[in-house]
């Protein structure tokens, strides 16, 4: 059996906004395993990217334990987290972020300038596709291309967990396909555990395992027997 | 309230720590001008008033002894509408309580009152009984600071006459609404007083039965005193006129003119800086606001609201940061004004100062605090009223970094990624980066400039009191004396050394050009006055020329080896024509210098001294001064220690509140300039920080990015900084360089370094504010919203 990657046990999550309380985790038990690529589904405010943030370490639990592997990430300090973002996650968003005023290499490098065993700059763009244009500037590419050169920065670390927060929202569906290509092919070359919260369910068909979710908890986990390849996926 | 009025009032909430530091800036200037303005004008219509009312007379002249039939054809002079005779003298003063030497001008009052010129006003009592000759009125601060009342006596070495004179009154004159003794530097209402007399009792003191020695105009108006001066200077040249000279050289309103004048470069120099700043800092703001609010004013134009609104509706978000500005710049200079009117008060002695702000002043500096933020966010506001509400509901595209060859150079240099990103966004906005940078520049100067004044004024005061003048006091005669004086002097109680100084009021005339000065001569090798060129060097003078300062020499127009025709006023009143043999540098002064023996011999009469420098032995000064007001050749003495302590205080505290000021000044705008500017990279890369953070960056890390970026233009502003404050030091000099004295170009490295450190530590503190909201950043929320 894989190594279990994350655990979540109870995991809860209140927004106080003043009147009301939002319960946007209500009772969250989950593993991840390695290598794995999960599909988190589920609509609109049940709870998916609140939940990769604490994963991420972006976010506290109100309730609950959290553990990484065997590090337990529920109280850490935020100086603790930072260090376990930098040397275990990468993120890869909807709106790609990129530093406007670096190009495509210097964007990667920012990464592979502090983390302990990084891959080259130029071969993580290698990695995305992007070779030739590496030393562009987040203006002078598509939203695909920075989509990718995203990417390749959050991998550039070879990070253990990529999480990924709708990274096909802002693309058309050919674009779309081409970064879903590459998060599987990092996920199989490199064995990355990833994670890919999407609203379109087509793309569930690709993951190792479903997970969806309803008002704040999984209501249903799937494993899926018959993977199809990115390029299959038309939407 | 509609609700973009509530939208209004919640920006101006959101905005409210940028909009502070803005409005200070902008108080600045409105206080500062709104300060000098107001107190320009009320000096100047106060001082109109008074002269007016009190009949403040245009032409003014001094002679030796000229009949009063002379006056008959004074008044017949040309554009002379009236003319009034008085005797004027000066005498030691022996006042109940003091024992330092004081002195006193002596002044008398006509027969008939009140006089027809420079009319006295009465504060308290009640003028001299013409019959009873020791009863006499004084100049109202002089009795205050000796706490002199009515009734009260104190006696007068009247050419060697003790005289017990009698207070029936005190007064204020628009002759001396700055009142400064022979030799002092600082008026001093304790040891220096005028005395008005009845004519009969200052004839009797002075021997000037139907006589007279000082004379005042009134001019027609519109009428040129230049030719009146002449012909007064033709009339009395037989009776020892020592040249007749117009308001301009009166020494009370001179003091008052370069009073104003300050005043009016004050308000002319600073001002403008802060509002320039103000308007930039607005512009800068605005032009944010806008960004960032592209999508909102897509919406309101969508939803039917038109251009103009929505202009109007940006320029009201600056008039509100103005309307704060100015009311806090009004504040700022009311209070301003009030302390400035006290230090005035201390200075010039007007009976009733309007130093009140007048309404137009407040409402002109008001209206000029509020076009300069609205220029300021005007192009934001027409960018806005322009945007295209399809196009401002898209997001705007990312800026654009180019590869320029600034750009290659950075990326062989193998920075670390902040570092580039730091330097590609100066390259990226270089206006705004250039502009940040002059606002701390000018910061910079400011203190530059201050700082230098305290360096210049050091070298000054050590130039002055401690090679120049070192005597520890001036025996004052009444009248030339012959040299043997000395012998005297040297044997009055507590003298240790004395040496001779001689004193001839002439008139150099080179062609066209004439000016009058008074020659000075001394012993070659004298020690205790000496004359230093700017150098230090100690100079003495060869028989056989004359050596006049560079300030003179270009009056004159003259060089070295040139010839120019010496009028003396006194002895014979001979003119002579002598060679200039030397032209010197010098800090003080219009100088003209002879060597000892020669002007003597000029004057063909054995050597005479007008003054005696003298060495104290201070246990013995209250002996020295009993003896001096028992000598009745002596009309004064001069302590110099008193003078040199009272004028180093006095500098010395309008120094401190000068620095404090400028200081204060330089601080302000450091965190108005550098704290919007830090709030604004912070708005603009709040996503790209938060990137950093989630990518594993610690805080520490990505604030250098914003420190970085901040402290880099701050550093980069210093040597601008510096030249401009070189700069504006050398202006000042020049604009202080008077015939009084000259301001040396003292430029020392400390003067540069307290500038920086100032501004720096100001800049880096602002930053750090601005970096505890970085630390505070929401980055889940941050990167939910899309630019
Ligand atoms: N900062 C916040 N303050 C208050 N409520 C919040 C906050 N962030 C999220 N929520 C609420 O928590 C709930 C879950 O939000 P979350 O962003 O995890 O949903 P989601 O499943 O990712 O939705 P979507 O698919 O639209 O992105 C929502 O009801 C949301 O309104
Ligand atoms: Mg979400």
């Amino acid at each position: 059996m894989a190594e279990i990657i994350f655990r979540t046990q109870g995991v809860t999550k209140v927004y106080d906004t003043g009147q009301v309380k939002v319960h946007a985790l209500a009772g969250v038990d989950l593993k991840l395993f390695e290598a794995e690529l999960t599909v988190l589904l589920g609509p609109s405010g049940s709870g998916k990217s609140t939940l990769l943030n604490i994963l991420g370490g972006l976010d506290h639990v109100t309730d609950g334990r959290v553990w990484f592997k065997d590090t337990e990430l529920t109280n850490m300090s935020d100086r603790g987290l930072t260090r376990y973002r930098r040397d275990h996650v990468g993120f890869v968003f909807q709106f790609y972020n990129l530093v406007p005023s670096l190009t495509a290499r210097e964007n990667v490098q920012l990464v592979t300038d502090v983390a302990p065993d990084p891959m080259p700059a130029e071969e993580a763009l290698e990695l995305v596709g992007l070779g030739s244009r590496m030393n562009h500037f987040p203006s002078e590419m598509s939203g695909g291309e920075q989509q990718r050169v995203a990417i390749a920065r959050a991998i550039a670390k070879r990070p253990q967990i990529l999480l990924c927060d709708e990274p096909t929202g802002a693309l058309d569906s050919t674009t779309g396909v081409q970064v879903l290509e590459v998060l599987n092919d990092i996920n199989e070359r490199i064995g990355t555990t990833t994670v890919v919260i999407t609203h379109n369910a087509e793309i569930q068909r690709m993951a190792h395992r479903v997970i969806f979710f309803q008002d704040g908890k999984i209501s249903e986990v799937r494993v899926n027997e018959h993977r199809i390849a990115p390029s299959e996926i038309v939407w | 309230m509609q609700a973009i009025d509530k939208k209004l009032l919640k920006d101006f909430q959101r905005l409210w720590m940028q909009a502070i530091a803005i409005a200070l800036v902008l108080a600045c200037g409105v206080a500062i001008l709104l300060t000098s303005v107001g107190m320009y004008k009320a000096m100047s219509e106060t001082r109109t008033a008074y002269y007016e009312r009190n009949r403040f007379a245009d032409v003014f002249a001094e002679a030796k002894r000229a009949p009063d039939s002379l006056m008959a054809e004074i008044a017949l002079i040309d554009g002379v509408i009236s003319a009034e005779a008085q005797i004027s003298g000066y005498a030691t003063l022996d006042l109940p309580g003091l024992t330092r030497t004081a002195v006193g001008r002596i002044l008398s009052l006509p027969e008939t009152m009140p006089p027809a010129l420079n009319v006295p006003l009465l504060v308290s009592g009640r003028f001299p009984d013409p019959v009873h000759t020791d009863e006499v009125v004084v100049n109202a601060p002089f009795a205050e600071s000796n706490g002199f009342k009515q009734g009260d006596r104190f006696s007068a070495n009247l050419r060697g006459q003790r005289r017990e004179l009698i207070i029936v009154g005190t007064v204020l004159s628009p002759e001396f609404v700055y009142t400064i003794g022979p030799g002092a530097l600082l008026p001093d209402n304790e040891a220096f007083g005028i005395i008005w007399m009845s004519e009969r009792a200052a004839a009797a003191a002075f021997d000037m039965t139907g006589a007279f020695n000082y004379v005042s105009m009134a001019l027609a108006s519109g009428v040129q005193s230049q030719p009146v001066i002449d012909e007064v200077d033709r009339l009395l040249e037989p009776y020892g006129g020592l040249g007749a000279y117009d308001r301009s050289d009166h020494i009370s309103n001179a003091f008052l003119d370069s009073e104003l004048t300050e005043l009016r470069g004050m308000a002319m120099i600073l001002p403008p800086i802060f509002f320039g700043i103000a308007g930039f800092l607005v512009s800068m703001v605005m032009g944010r606001i806008i960004t960032l609010e592209r999508s909102q004013i897509g919406l309101l134009k969508a939803i039917g609201y038109s251009d103009i609104e929505i202009c109007i509706h940006y320029l009201m978000l600056a008039g509100l940061i103005a309307v704060f500005g100015v009311l806090l710049g009004w504040t700022a200079g009311t209070i301003l004004a009030r302390a400035m009117a006290g230090l005035y008060a201390q200075f010039f002695n007007f009976p009733y100062v309007i130093f009140r702000v007048s309404y137009w002043v407040y409402a002109a500096t008001g209206l000029v605090g509020i076009a300069t933020t609205s220029i300021g966010a005007m192009q934001a506001a027409l960018k806005a009223a322009r945007l295209a509400p399809a196009v401002a509901m898209q997001p705007p595209a990312p800026p654009r970094f180019k590869h320029s060859r600034v750009d290659k150079a950075i990326m062989h240099l193998r920075l670390s990624q902040s570092t580039v990103m730091i330097l590609r966004s100066l390259l990226r906005w270089p206006v705004r980066s250039f502009l940040t940078s002059l606002g701390l520049a000018l910061a910079v100067a400011s203190v530059c400039a201050a700082t230098f004044i305290n360096d210049a004024l050091d070298e000054i005061i050590d130039h002055a009191f401690h090679q120049t003048n070192r005597q520890d006091a001036m025996l004052l005669f009444a009248d030339e004396v012959p040299e043997a004086a000395l012998e005297d002097a040297r044997n009055l109680p507590g003298v240790l050394l004395a040496e001779s100084q001689q004193y001839q009021p002439a008139v150099l005339r080179r062609g066209h050009l004439t000016k009058r000065v008074a020659v000075e001569a001394r012993r070659p090798g004298s020690d205790l006055s000496r004359v230093l060129d700017k150098d230090g060097e100690v100079l003495d003078f060869s028989p056989g020329g004359i050596v006049l300062s560079l300030r003179l020499a270009d009056h004159l127009e003259v060089g070295l080896g040139d010839t120019i025709e010496v009028e003396f006023l006194t002895g014979r009143r001979e003119t002579v024509e002598v060679v200039v043999s030397q032209v010197v540098e010098l800090y003080f002064g219009l100088g003209a210098y002879m060597d000892f023996e020669y002007l003597n011999a000029l004057f063909r009469q054995a050597p005479r001294v007008s003054t005696v420098n003298i060495t104290l032995d201070e246990t013995q000064l209250d002996a020295l001064h009993r003896a001096v007001k028992d000598t009745p050749e002596i009309s004064g003495i001069i302590e110099m220690n008193v003078n040199r302590r009272a004028f180093q205080e006095t500098i010395e505290r309008n120094m401190l509140v000068m620095n404090a000021i400028y200081i204060g000044i330089a601080i302000l705008i450091t965190i108005g300039v550098t704290y919007n500017a830090a709030r604004i990279q912070l708005s603009e890369r709040a996503r790209e920080m938060a990137s950093l953070r989630i990518l594993g960056f610690g805080r520490g890390e990505v604030s250098y990015i914003l420190i970085g970026e901040m402290m880099l233009i701050a550093v980069i502003a210093q040597p601008f900084g510096w030249l401009i404050g070189a700069g504006i030091a050398r202006l000042m000099t020049n604009a202080f360089t008077s015939d009084l004295f000259a301001i040396p170009l003292v430029l020392k490295p400390s003067t540069f370094s307290t500038a920086s450190l100032v501004v720096l530590g100001a800049a880096l503190a602002s930053v750090l504010i601005v970096r505890r909201r970085l630390d505070r950043l929401d980055l889940v929320a941050v990167m939910k919203t899309r630019e």
